[in-house]
């Protein structure tokens, strides 16, 4: 057949496989991502069918959407939300990095994966979903409890880890020595500080850079600018998803309300098809041996994010049914993860295993979550009940 | 009257008041310029029993519903030494015949002896409107009259 034929075919395929998983996970309620990855598992290497011809496109696809992914989380915040939610709720933060970067890390360490694994497998039980967190809280009617801003402001704390976070995972995966990381380090923390101020002095000026009232070439601006960045910053050997994190973090105000609106289309087919390019590359055959594993991480780290909402959402004086809601609604684990975890596999410096691993956690992960948010609920109130009527029945 | 405003980053704010029967009352701004009406349960301050999306003309309605009644409250409680003076509230709706129109075409005091006392819009009372104020849908017109007066003039402004 004609190559062009035969990636057409297969592109189109896929794609049109997307859209029949995404239609089911919203037939049931839940995230598309775990859908996505199983769908790549079932092609790809070890999988029932290989797809040769689309492979070129899919890997530079896979590349746009993590892109696009990064982009759209610094465009989530505003540079003024994210200083005064470093403000006010940094200790939350702080306790969350400890509590979910430690298990994973461990688990990495425990499993002689070394130093490179531990820190990949830290960052992909850490961060939590965002995307499936907001949803979560908005299908729930959840918007305008009080619990609801001690979560925002935890994703958002997440949110400026991840751009000190990232730079020094490309850094440690590039296999660069100590001196040189923290180097590293220091010029990542230095660029974060810079695009805060800049965004909260001049953001207009870089919003009015690429803003246009006509949507076709807003779009454009924003694609161009966002792939010079990114490409710009590997040229740099700083991770292209850091650049593109960083423009989205300067963009601020009305533009990024509009960048988010227009962009969403085009993150969710490129994202979906990292989704299944990441599952491709995965052998699904070597998720059994490490699902037990996975299992273990999963409950682990779903206690070790109730605590950080519990803890969080006591300190801001909420009460006992409204701290667990905060602490589940922190449970999934999804795109970031699985983004993490892409970056550790195409440095190839990370056994295989690692992709098997975080698959397999996302997978659970992201169906665990939302399913926690809406019953720990009720969960609470049955198990807080048979405790009351006892002082009424005693003798007076 | 303390209102709580909270940020929601990424989506909005909150503004809410606690009630005096010990339930949490307010709305969620979103950042795209939706509004939502929030109510908490009973047993739950924290938690919210339902969150109604809004749209403006709801949204200012309601505002009127509210700041209407507390206006007519206040002007039956100072009538209420003149026997057979009531004070009644009239809400223009999108099909009425005097929407959109002059509220002197309608000749209310003429034909009922009715004296539309204030106009609630938008949460704001325009207080003794004259014949030139245009009435649109969603206005509340706070009216003094007798029972019968008051009965006539709500068929005027149904009906023409």
């Amino acid at each position: 057949m004609d190559p062009l034929a035969l990636t057409l075919i297969e592109l189109g395929a896929v794609v049109f496989c997307l859209g029949l998983l995404a239609r089911l996970a919203g037939r049931i309620g839940m995230s598309p991502i775990p859908l996505y990855l199983v769908g790549g598992l079932f092609f790809g290497a070890g999988g029932l069918v290989k797809l040769e011809g689309m492979h070129e496109f899919a890997h530079l696809s896979s590349e746009i959407g993590v892109i696009l992914l990064l982009l759209m989380l610094g465009l989530e915040y505003t540079a003024a939300e994210l200083v005064t939610g470093l403000r006010r709720s940094w200790q939350a933060g702080v306790l969350d990095l400890v509590l979910n970067f430690i298990p994973g890390a461990a688990l990495a360490v425990l499993l002689g994966w070394g130093l490179v694994g531990a820190m990949v497998m830290g960052g992909v039980t850490y961060i939590s979903s965002s995307g499936i967190a907001a949803k979560v809280i908005t299908d729930l009617g959840r918007i305008g409890n009080r619990e609801t801003p001690v979560v925002l402001s935890i994703l958002v704390f997440e949110d400026l880890a991840m751009a000190v976070y990232l730079p020094i995972l490309t850094a440690t995966l590039a296999g660069v020595s100590f001196l040189v990381g923290l180097q590293t380090v220091g010029i990542s923390l230095a660029v974060v500080t810079v695009v805060l101020v800049v965004a909260l002095r001049h953001g207009h000026h870089v919003s009015k850079a690429v803003h246009s009232e006509n949507s076709e070439v807003f779009l454009l601006n924003l694609l161009g600018a966002a792939l010079l960045v990114a490409g710009l910053a590997a040229a740099m050997q700083v991770s292209a998803a850091v650049g593109a994190f960083m423009l989205g973090i300067a963009i601020s105000g009305a533009t990024a309300h509009s960048a988010t609106r227009i962009l969403e289309p085009l993150r969710d087919l490129f994202a979906a098809i990292f989704f299944v390019v990441f599952g491709l590359n995965t052998d699904p055959t070597s998720i059994p041996p490490v699902l037990g594993w996975a299992l273990i991480l999963a409950v682990l780290t779903a206690g070790t994010k109730v605590i950080t909402g519990v803890w969080a959402a006591k300190r801001a004086g909420i009460a006992l049914p409204g701290r667990f809601r905060a602490g589940a609604a922190l449970i999934a684990r999804g795109e970031f993860s699985i983004v993490i975890a892409g970056l550790a596999v195409a440095s190839g410096v990370v056994p295989h295993d690692l992709a098997a691993l975080a698959t397999a956690y996302v997978l659970i992960m992201a169906i665990m979550g939302p399913l926690a948010a809406r019953y720990v609920e009720p969960v609470v109130k049955m198990l807080r009940r048979p405790a009351k009527p006892r002082p009424a029945a005693r003798p007076i | 009257m303390n209102v709580d405003e909270t940020d929601l980053p990424g989506l909005g704010r909150r503004k809410d008041f606690m009630t005096a029967s010990g339930r949490r009352i307010g709305v969620v701004e979103y950042r795209e310029g939706q509004t939502e009406l929030i109510v908490s349960t009973w047993d739950d301050p924290d938690t919210c029993q339902a969150s109604i999306p809004l749209t403006a003309d709801e949204a200012a309605a309601l505002g009127n519903l509210l700041g209407g009644q507390r206006l007519a409250m206040q002007l039956s409680e100072e009538h209420r030494e003149i026997p057979g003076i009531v004070t009644r509230q009239f809400s223009i709706a999108g099909d009425s015949p005097f929407h959109n129109q002059p509220m002197g075409k309608a000749c209310i005091r003429t034909r009922s002896g009715v004296s539309i006392v204030a106009i609630m819009r938008e949460g704001e009372v325009v207080p003794s409107p004259g014949p030139d104020v245009v009435l649109h849908p969603g206005d509340l017109l706070v009216a003094v009259g007798t029972q019968e007066g008051l009965d006539t003039a709500a068929d005027i402004l149904r009906n023409g």
